[in-house]
């Protein structure tokens, strides 16, 4: 079997191309053959690798080593120190720049890549999560103590603004600002919530950060506490997450034994205590707005906005709703502080993204890696490859309401930024990889079957565009589409797009238009061929 | 458990558990850790920890430690346990079912080899 263990890649922009780009990739190509290394290392041309320096460019992973200019004669000392002898050939690196985009992160991590980043998961699989002791061994509440005692509220605020955290929920909307929001206003009650409903199919990293750290959540919606002005916390876990509910009902009793919940925390006037509320089961529950209505014992129906939560939110008091992995980032950020933080990712989303790897790849799991980062590296690196040495086709990012990603966006980085210009969205970070066959119009059919079934029903766009898509899609998978059935796809997309209430129908058509804009050759093969190129739909024979 | 009312409470805690755990390191004491996220425990980490419990008993062995914690990120490899022998560094391994489990006991805990054809490399 082939087992990659390093990476190469060799920019492909215009000016690396001038520059003899080709003849550098044709030579790194016959240099690792010649070393014997063909098993262990891939050579790949990518496109504009973020900087223009140094063209061309060949940047080596795992170690992120970039160098530039590399020319054809180069490549025979590069391979040989690099790949074969495993040192880096300093020489040949390219001048240690501060970088924008795609790259930023290596220069982050100076010249070398480890293994992963971790800030949010840096205790989990570490520490018995039952134990608040091994919590505090770790630094546990030592942020919490410092707000307390030497912080005021605003100074908490703007170190949070600094520090450039977003939400990581899915919509990426600046914390500090929202924390600013419901600071500002000048109610005697006020919430903080934890959103952890977590029902994007796929995603689990709050499920590893609730059930790996617990504390560290307790501590996160104190600290939010004290910076706002709020003494009162609900925890919203999904109802099937049994072990964290459980994890985080120790966590909480134990924590307010040692006085880190309850009145006057760390001999101060400061006071907090946190409750847990159970899901059952509903997708919608995951917007904020239905969430608060579920606590409040409604039906868990989003609400009309404004007013926001930060203005009108739990009980019509100003309300803080943030995701779990969110949170989990502010104490590291207390402790050390926001020019720190920013020296991981890039300059418009700083610090990790979790992400959860799911579908055809090698290894699936939970990887935290500095946000910036392309698909083609946690896919090559982390996932270590396609199975089976299959094509990659496309990537469906963050559970359902995210994008199709399609190969020709594997070297944009995974920030919140660059994804939005490309016209994808990142989601909460799950990522399922698929390849070649699997068949588009079947993953669209299970999505919308899906939507149709969590719509909440208030608006009629969403409760029956999603409906009318998914009969559609079944009728292109089942060999009965016409093409019109295009058009009228387009058309509820948009209309739900522009109509609904919440985010759930406004994004519900974003993987139509995904699969319409990157894969419609194959989607008018099920209706003007009758056939499924990848042979997933079971199309019957013309009658 | 003490109440904390100070920075400088939290640091003696810090510094009492702290020692507590050199004490454990310097005394050649066996940590297993098994994670028992879901993962771990939908691919078995229960059972896992059911042989490590019954075999330490069956043997009347002494001076292990066994905990647990959260996933460390390897879904695939679960269920997972880490040995720590005294200062040594941790040995992970991966896809422990019970009779994998009784043999790291026996071959690594007990004989000090490390069973290598369940390690996984970090
Ligand atoms: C249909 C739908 C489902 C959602 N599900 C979740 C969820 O499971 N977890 C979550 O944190 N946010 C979810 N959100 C986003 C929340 O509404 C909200 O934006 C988020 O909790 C804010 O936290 P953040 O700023 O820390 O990201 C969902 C939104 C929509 C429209
Ligand atoms: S968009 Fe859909 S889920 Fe959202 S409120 Fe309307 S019907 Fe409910």
């Amino acid at each position: 079997m082939k087992m990659i263990r390093s990476m190469v890649l060799v920019s492909g922009d215009s000016l690396s191309l001038e520059r003899g780009a080709e003849q550098v990739l044709q030579a790194l190509q016959n240099e690792i053959q010649a070393f014997g290394l063909s098993d262990e290392v891939s050579v790949m041309m990518i496109g504009d690798v973020g900087r223009h320096d140094a063209l061309p460019m060949v940047i080596v992973y795992p170690e992120a080593a970039v160098y530039g200019p590399v020319r054809p004669e180069d490549v025979h000392y590069l391979v040989e120190e690099h790949l074969y002898k495993g040192r880096i050939a300093n020489d040949l690196l390219a001048p240690v720049r501060e970088l924008s985009g795609r790259i930023a992160w290596v220069a982050a991590r100076k010249g070398t890549l480890p293994a992963e980043q971790r800030i949010v998961l840096r205790r989990v699989g570490l520490i018995n999560p039952d134990d608040i002791e091994e919590y505090i061994l770790h630094d546990g509440y030592t942020a919490l103590g410092k707000v307390l005692t030497e912080m005021t509220p605003n100074e908490v605020i703007e170190e949070i603004k600094k520090s450039g955290l977003r939400g990581r929920g899915g919509a990426g909307f600046p914390t500090g600002a929202k924390w600013s929001f419901v600071a500002r206003e000048k109610s005697a009650k006020k919430y903080i919530i934890c959103n952890a409903d977590e029902s994007e199919p796929g995603t689990f990293k709050d499920r590893i950060i609730l059930e790996g750290d617990p504390h560290s959540i307790i501590e996160a919606m104190a600290i939010a506490g004290y910076a706002v002005g709020a003494d009162e916390g609900y925890i919203y876990v999904r109802g099937e997450y049994l072990l964290a509910q459980e994890r985080l009902r120790r966590a909480i009793e134990q924590a307010r034994e040692m006085g880190f919940l309850g009145k006057n925390i760390f001999g101060t006037d400061f006071s907090f205590d946190i409750h847990i509320h159970t899901g059952a089961g509903a997708y919608i529950c995951g917007e904020e707005t239905a969430l608060i209505e579920s606590i409040e014992g409604k039906r868990g129906q989003p609400r009309s906005r404004p007013p926001f939560p930060t203005t009108y939110g739990l009980w019509g008091k100003p309300t803080v709703v943030n995701n779990v992995e969110t949170l989990a980032n502010v104490p590291p950020i207390v402790l050390n502080g926001a020019d720190w933080y920013r020296r991981f990712g890039t300059p418009s989303s700083p610090g990790t993204k979790v992400y959860t790897i799911l579908g055809n790849v090698n290894v699936t799991g939970v990887i935290e890696v500095p946000m910036g980062i392309t698909l083609r590296e946690v896919i090559n690196i982390y996932a270590k490859g396609m199975k089976g040495g299959a094509a990659f086709k496309l990537a469906q990012t963050g559970g359902s309401s995210g994008s199709l990603i399609p190969a020709s966006l594997q070297d944009t980085p995974m920030d919140f930024d660059s994804y939005a210009k490309a016209g994808v969205a990142l989601g909460s970070g799950a990522l399922l990889i698929c390849d070649e066959n699997t068949c588009v119009v079947d993953l669209v059919k299970v999505l919308m079957n899906f939507f149709r079934k969590e719509s909440c029903g208030k608006c009629n766009p969403c409760r029956i565009g999603t409906q009318r898509a998914y009969e559609i899609m079944c009728a292109i998978a089942e060999g009965r589409g016409k093409m019109e059935d295009l058009d009228q796809l387009l058309w509820l997309s948009e209309n739900m797009y522009l109509l609904s209430n919440c985010g759930l129908g406004q994004t519900a058509g974003t993987p139509i238009k995904d699969m319409l804009k990157h894969f419609r050759a194959e989607v008018e093969a099920h209706i003007a061929l009758h056939v499924c190129p990848t042979g997933v739909c079971k199309i019957k024979a013309f009658a | 458990m003490p109440t904390i009312k100070s920075l400088d409470d939290l640091k003696r805690i810090r510094e009492e558990a702290l020692a507590k755990r050199k004490a454990k390191t310097t005394s050649g004491q066996v940590q297993i850790t098994v994670a028992m996220g879901t993962c771990g425990i939908a691919a078995g980490a229960r059972d896992t920890m059911k042989a490590i419990l019954e075999t330490i008993a069956e043997k009347n062995l002494e001076g292990i430690i066994v905990t647990q914690t959260g996933c460390i990120g390897l879904c695939e490899r679960e269920p997972i346990v880490q040995i720590t022998v005294g200062d040594q560094p941790k040995v992970t391994y991966g896809k422990v079912t019970p009779e994998v489990a009784r043999r790291i006991l026996e071959e690594h805990v007990l004989k000090g080899q490390v069973v290598q054809d369940h390690v996984v490399p970090l």
